[in-house]
């Protein structure tokens, strides 16, 4: 590997950018491909890309080609330092997702109550820019209170966060895109918000709801078609 | 500090470097696909491509890498007549590609 290519992807990867390098077994020639549509294995890298699983594929002249992919590690950002919070944090964290907990209510949002996370006992206002949302960032909605959700939410679809859910009924549901969309939200932004959060397992405890809510995560990330 | 980064500061420091990527796996592989080991001309290395059952053949054949600048694809394994040597103590099948960093 040359020592250009190196210094390239470990800057890639300390920008939170996917990047995949592409070495010919045979002949050792390597290239990093950090626009894969542009390349000649798109397709492969693609798929690659979301699965986040290395591996050989074959190119058009049947060489074997080794596809190492190097994809930032998940994150998830919660707004709500709340009971289902508590599960879900040390949930994600098992998962390899380093997790923020976002909760201005600094009653809620305590070290004894949340050990193991990065907990910003700020508003999202202030605590949101800092953690910089990207497209590799699951965010869950989760203080049933407008004032933090709110912005938070219209920050993580602006973001191009890969995952948005928002905890709440319908109707509550209902009410809340009502609100963003006065804000100037965009409709096809707000569609990508899934509520009611998690994956529909009859959870009833906050534990058990913050279950659905990785399954649901995780079945976004991997691409997995869910029953609609 | 991460491998990668690792390699990028002993490069930058001058010293000789080889890097070696497990590529492929069959069967209960001890470490996933796209796992380095990192090794420079000393023998001093870092990381893991199988979890400690062939890592002194890794390092081994990767000062031929550094010496000679080609990159070599290794594989080990029970099929392998050296596996019962430096095999994998669980029964899978590793591939590895060693390559000098330039």
């Amino acid at each position: 590997m040359k020592l250009d290519l190196l210094a390239a992807l470990n800057a890639a990867r300390a920008a939170r950018r996917p990047a995949v390098v592409v070495t010919a077994l045979d002949s050792g020639e390597q290239r990093l491909v950090l626009e894969p549509a542009q390349d000649p294995l798109a397709a492969e890298i693609g798929r690659a890309l979301a699965s986040g699983r290395s591996g050989v594929v074959e190119d058009a002249a049947g060489r074997s080609v080794f596809l190492n992919v190097h994809v930032p590690p998940p994150r998830l950002v919660l707004t709500g330092a709340v009971h289902i919070a508590q599960t879900l944090g040390p949930l994600a964290t098992a998962l390899g997702y380093q997790v923020a907990v976002v909760d201005p209510r600094t009653a809620f949002a305590t070290p004894e109550r949340f050990p193991d996370v990065e907990l910003r006992p700020e508003w999202p206002d202030v605590a949101l820019p800092e953690l910089a949302l990207d497209p590799f960032t699951a965010f869950a909605a989760l203080s049933h209170d407008p004032k933090i959700d709110d912005p938070a939410l219209a920050r993580a679809l602006e973001s191009g966060c890969f995952y948005v859910g928002a905890l709440g009924s319908r109707r509550t549901h209902a009410a809340r895109l009502d609100r963003l969309k006065a804000q100037g939200v965009p409709d096809a932004a707000l569609q990508r918000i899934r509520a009611p959060i998690g994956l529909p397992i009859g959870a009833s405890s906050p534990a058990e709801i913050a279950v659905s809510i990785m399954a649901e995560i995780t079945a976004v990330l991997r691409r997995a078609e869910l029953a609609s | 500090m991460d491998l990668l980064s690792t390699a990028e500061e002993w490069a930058r420091e001058g010293r000789s470097v080889a890097l070696a990527t497990v590529v492929e796996t069959w069967g209960s592989a001890p470490r996933p696909v796209g796992s380095h080991l990192l090794i420079d001309a000393d023998g001093e290395f870092q990381g893991s491509v199988s979890g400690g059952c062939v890592e002194s053949a890794v390092v081994s054949e990767a000062a031929e890498v550094i010496a000679s600048g080609e990159p070599r694809l290794l594989e080990f394994g029970v099929a392998d007549e050296t596996a019962w040597r430096v095999g994998l103590s669980c029964g899978g099948r590793i591939r590895v590609f060693v390559e000098k960093l330039a």
